[in-house]
């Protein structure tokens, strides 16, 4: 096989030179992302960036980050992408599901050297995100003071965003209704404390406004459609950066997650992939995406990489962690998909 | 007609509330659609009212980066490539389906139709699942079927009220004269009905042009047409560039569809359905 | 019938007239003439036949294909062979034998061998939530094989609790009702008979129902709209008719995802519908009209009124004037003229434009998206969701299926008593 390969491609060169004249082999590197401000970083800080050192050239594609078409490409054998970016949920569900690749790390980093649970079977952690809240000072002359108060209608009257999904939201509703951080995942993991849960959520389920896509929790505020939303950190700070929006972030009861990379099965172009998954885990790499969005690096040795001007605003910044939760990524992997299903059933009644 | 011979007053005064409700509904058809234009030349990023300034800068947008370029390059090509398969399919059936001898008509017509009623998320369900098996997802093949399931209907239709005019001894007497049925086709039928066959093939091109639910299923980043970049900016980031693309989807759907009735009133017909 | 007369009785006569020869003659004429419409039927039906196979192809096998999701799939059936032999002739009341925990557990290891056990616990946890887990914590627990399989299987309650068993023996029949049950909320109890899903868990009917709703309120909102629209028209004199013309089909050649666009424009919170409320003084706030269902229905309203207006002035233009002028002069009041003169020759045109209209709301994907809130997305949003977020995709065809059931009939109602004929729309 490996022989094969590489004739083929001693093959392919020497009709590249003939026909060009030339041996650069331009190989192509297809990456799904879920588009926005956060795609735009990634390729300032690494499409480019790997693009120029290995002469690969990347073609970016968007998605929803619905599992949907990446099964669909997978189960018809025909894998127009090499990498894509999910969410840790996705992660875990696509490799029981037999979508996503296992991953040799040997390839890519010592798995040991990232944070924990950033490092998974089918996908390699990007960055770590914050779950926050954003506001308007503008518009809401008092300010709350953690992400919880989005429960209280009375002090905060008017329409609030949250992600249209069950994660996070029903982790926040708990602790809202007086549950302790340490055992939100505990209490979740029974039907008392999901119905506890949805009971909560459905004090303001009339007030709230969903969204699906990162990039709509700014566009929500800017157009006063509600007064507060839960965001993505980096989104929010992109907007505050780069548009001069007025917005204001709470970290407190902040939840932190992985952005998470993953090779399909059957990518047409695994080698170049695991190339461009180890480029992306070095240290001095990872820390990069840093200075172009408002994430963190997910290496522990990465911290000394980060551009100085970025460490503040990133969700691990010690400021932020006066109250945090860690998103339990097993804990998704288990119950994600009854608890999706109970949540869409919620929606629609 | 709307007053009688006699006027009362109080059917003077129905008759002015009737004008003032039809104002209003009129106002309420065409504010919407005349809404997206001013706001496309809007300088500033917002699409708010009152313009900050005059620009044409979401037009540059819309026609100078790659990403809206390789769309509209999508939507012409999956466009051009549906109006001339319905309509060559649409015109052949139309000469079938007036021929009073055509079997099943009957059955065959509401079957011919049936695109215009199924929702199209069945439609798009349907095709995206079995296209993904028989290798057409993602493929500009894929979406051009589907469009021309969905655009011929017009065509037969158009056509067919074309056809209503048309006299068939023509092409028996061109039968006659020696000339073969494709001849006679091209010589003596096509002309007379050209007017319905164009207006026909600019409905199918306005409908898969501004098609995007069969779009979403079946196209993959590579085809992404035109509405379907306005529909994922939509739900993403309302920027004025979708009002700027909004306009020129609007302005082109109109154009061809003006010409389409110009042309089927000049054959003498008009389209049952458009 | 006296002009008949001759005709018919000239044929005998001509036939007794002429000789053996003539006759023969006159039958391969006949002959010939019936081959030559054979001929013509056949290349009539050869014209029309590429566009037929193409429909067939692109849009007939597919949504068949679809909707047979609905009521068969085989993916229990299928993963289960040894499971479905140990159930044969299992009563269906108690717990199975031991042979049967075995073929399950043997199953199990060939699907994880397979690699197709994570689409089992998916199929299965369709029908039994929960099932999804189980299903691959026990295969983890096969995979060791430190103890014996039926002490695996005996050691995870879920396996021997009272509804696994008859779901599994239910999957392993490949035709199934249970997608199209739980299309209407409803499905199978114990004792066989069917029930209604718990509250918690019933969501289509509302669906469903608020589908009908919508439908129903944009019909009679563009009626209401567009019947004195379309009276006006067709009274006034042709210059003018023609410039309203124009104003009612401007934005039926516009796009539904254009228009969409405008709406949510308008809809915004500090967008021009809540500016006008605010400078009339109708609305003291700002109201949330995005996200909505008065925003839903407004923008649905807007996008269906040519289609629910245009059959009605079809017929509008057709009733001559001296009609109710010859009303008037027999005495009739102006409401009486119209109500017992110009409202029945109406009604077709009305009736034709509704069911339109109503049938064409029910499939609405594009602006509920957009504009309706979590509790305003209809059936076809549902659909939608099932094949893209939820990958359940017999759930999505069983929607398909009722969804299309209702449009067909409706359909089938306006061709055989409207006549398809009145789907003209200028």
């Amino acid at each position: 096989m490996k022989i094969t390969k590489a004739r083929l491609f001693a093959f392919a060169a020497a009709t590249a030179f003939i026909t060009s004249g030339h041996v650069a082999f331009a190989d192509e590197l297809s990456i799904m992302a879920s588009g926005g401000a956060w795609q735009d970083a990634q390729r300032k800080a690494w499409f480019e960036p790997f693009s120029k050192e290995t002469g690969a050239k990347i073609v970016e594609q968007e998605y929803l980050g619905d599992l949907g078409k990446v099964k669909a490409m997978v189960d018809t054998g025909n894998v127009p992408i090499d990498l894509v970016t999910v969410e840790t949920a996705t992660v875990l569900q696509g490799c029981d599901a037999g979508i996503l690749e296992r991953l040799d790390y040997s390839k890519i980093a010592p798995r040991e050297k990232f944070l924990e649970g950033s490092a998974l079977d089918c996908g390699v952690g990007l960055d770590a995100y914050g779950d926050v809240l954003a506001y308007d000072p503008n518009v809401l002359k008092e300010a709350p003071t953690s992400v919880l108060d989005i429960f209280d209608t009375t002090k905060f009257p008017g329409k609030r965003a949250m992600r249209k999904f069950p994660a996070q939201n029903l982790e926040w509703a708990l602790m809202a209704d007086g549950v302790a951080p340490a055992d939100v995942y505990k209490v979740l993991a029974t039907p008392e404390g999901v119905d506890r849960a949805f009971k909560k959520l459905d004090t303001i389920k009339k007030d709230i406004v969903w969204w699906d896509a990162g990039a709509q929790p700014p566009q929500l505020l800017a157009s006063k459609e509600v007064v507060m939303t839960t965001a993505w950190n980096g989104r929010i700070q992109n907007a505050i950066d780069k548009d001069g929006a007025p917005f204001k972030i709470i970290w407190n009861n902040q939840i932190l997650e992985y952005d998470m990379i993953a090779i399909p099965k059957g990518a047409k172009n695994p080698e170049l992939a695991y190339k461009y998954l180890a480029y992306i885990s070095q240290p001095e790499n990872n820390a990069k995406l840093a200075s172009y969005i408002t994430y963190g690096p997910v290496r522990t040795d990465a911290a000394s990489f980060v551009a100085p001007d970025a460490l503040p605003k990133l969700p691990n910044a010690p400021d932020h962690m006066s109250a945090y939760l860690v998103a339990d990524t097993e804990f998704w992997g288990d119950y994600g998909e009854d608890l999706v299903k109970r949540f869409n059933a919620w929606l629609a009644q | 007609m709307l007053l009688s011979p006699y006027p009362t007053i109080g059917e003077r005064i129905r008759i002015t509330l009737l004008w003032l409700w039809c104002g209003m509904v009129i106002l309420f058809l065409l504010v919407p659609i005349l809404v997206p234009v001013p706001l496309s030349f809007n300088s500033g990023a917002f699409f708010i009212f009152p313009l900050e300034g005059i620009s044409t800068r979401w037009y540059a947008v819309v026609l100078g980066t790659q990403r809206w370029q390789s769309a509209i390059g999508n939507s012409l090509i999956v466009a051009f490539g549906t109006t001339l398969i319905a309509t060559m399919l649409g015109t052949l059936t139309a000469i079938a389906l007036s021929d009073e001898k055509f079997p099943g008509r009957r059955i065959v017509m509401p079957l011919l139709l049936s695109p215009l009623i199924v929702p199209v998320v069945i439609t798009a369900v349907g095709s995206y699942l079995f296209y993904a098996r028989v290798g057409l997802a993602s493929t500009y093949a894929g979406i051009i079927l589907a469009h021309t399931a969905l655009a011929s209907p017009f065509v037969v239709v158009t056509v067919g009220a074309s056809l209503t005019g048309f006299d068939r001894n023509l092409m028996r007497a061109a039968a006659i004269s020696g000339a073969r049925p494709i001849t006679s086709f091209f010589k003596v039928m096509l002309p007379l009905i050209l007017p319905g066959v164009l207006s026909g093939a600019a409905f199918a091109f306005v409908t898969s042009f501004d098609e995007v639910v069969v779009v979403q299923f079946l196209a993959s980043a590579n085809q992404r047409t035109m509405p379907l970049e306005m529909f994922i900016g939509l739900r993403e980031k309302l920027s004025p560039a979708i009002t700027a693309a909004a306009t020129l989807m609007m302005g082109l759907s109109i154009i061809l569809l003006v010409v389409a009735n110009l042309l089927a009133r000049r054959g003498k017909q008009r389209p049952r359905i458009d | 019938m006296t002009a008949l007369e001759p005709t018919k009785l000239d044929r005998p006569r001509i036939a007794r007239d002429r000789s053996a020869a003539d006759a023969k003659a006159a039958k391969s004429v006949t002959a010939k003439l019936r081959r030559a419409e054979f001929g013509d039927r056949l290349r009539s039906l050869a014209l029309a036949a590429p566009l037929l196979v193409l429909l067939a192809l692109s849009l007939g096998i597919p949504i068949v294909l679809l909707l047979s999701r609905a009521v068969y799939d085989p993916t229990i059936a299928d993963a289960l062979p040894q499971t479905s032999q140990a159930l044969r002739g299992w009563n269906g009341a108690e717990l199975p034998g031991d042979a049967a925990f075995l073929a399950l557990a043997a199953d199990l290891r060939d699907n994880q061998a397979r690699g197709t056990a994570y689409e089992l616990a998916k199929s299965l946890n369709a029908r039994l939530p929960g099932a999804r887990s189980q299903v691959l914590k026990t295969v983890r627990q096969l995979e060791a094989a430190d103890r014996p399989p039926l002490e695996v299987m005996k050691a995870v309650p879920f396996w021997s609790a009272p509804g696994t068993w008859p779901v599994i023996e239910s999957g392993t029949h490949s035709v199934t009702s249970f997608y199209l049950l739980s299309a209407l909320d409803l499905r199978w109890n114990a004792d066989g008979g069917i029930e209604k899903v718990p509250p918690q868990q019933a969501i289509f009917l509302q669906v469903f129902m608020r589908t009908f709703f919508v439908a129903a309120a944009v019909t009679l909102a563009t009626l209401i709209l567009g019947f004195p629209l379309a009276y006006l028209i067709a009274a006034v004199p042709k210059g003018l008719a023609a410039i309203l013309i124009v104003a009612v089909l401007l934005p039926f050649w516009t796009s539904i995802l254009v228009r969409t666009a405008a709406w949510t424009v308008l809809l915004q919170k500090f967008g021009l519908v809540n500016d006008l409320l605010l400078w009339l003084g109708i609305a003291d706030d700002r109201l949330d009209l995005m996200y909505s269902r008065i925003g839903l229905i407004i923008a649905m309203t807007h996008i269906q009124l040519p289609f629910t207006l245009l059959p009605i002035y079809s017929v509008m233009r057709t009733i001559p004037a001296s009609q109710m002028k010859a009303a008037y002069s027999l005495g009739a009041k102006p409401f009486t003229a119209f109500r017992r003169v110009y409202l029945p020759q109406v009604f077709p045109g009305v009736m034709a434009g509704c069911l339109l209209t109503f049938i064409l709301c029910l499939g609405y994907y594009i602006t509920p998206a957009l504009i309706g809130g979590a509790s305003d997305q209809l059936i076809s949003n549902f659909i939608a969701n099932y094949v893209n977020v939820e990958l359940n995709w017999e759930m999505a065809a069983a929607l398909s299926f009722i969804l299309l059931v209702f449009t067909l009939a409706l359909f089938g109602i306006f061709a055989r008593i409207l006549g398809l004929d009145r789907l003209k729309l200028v």
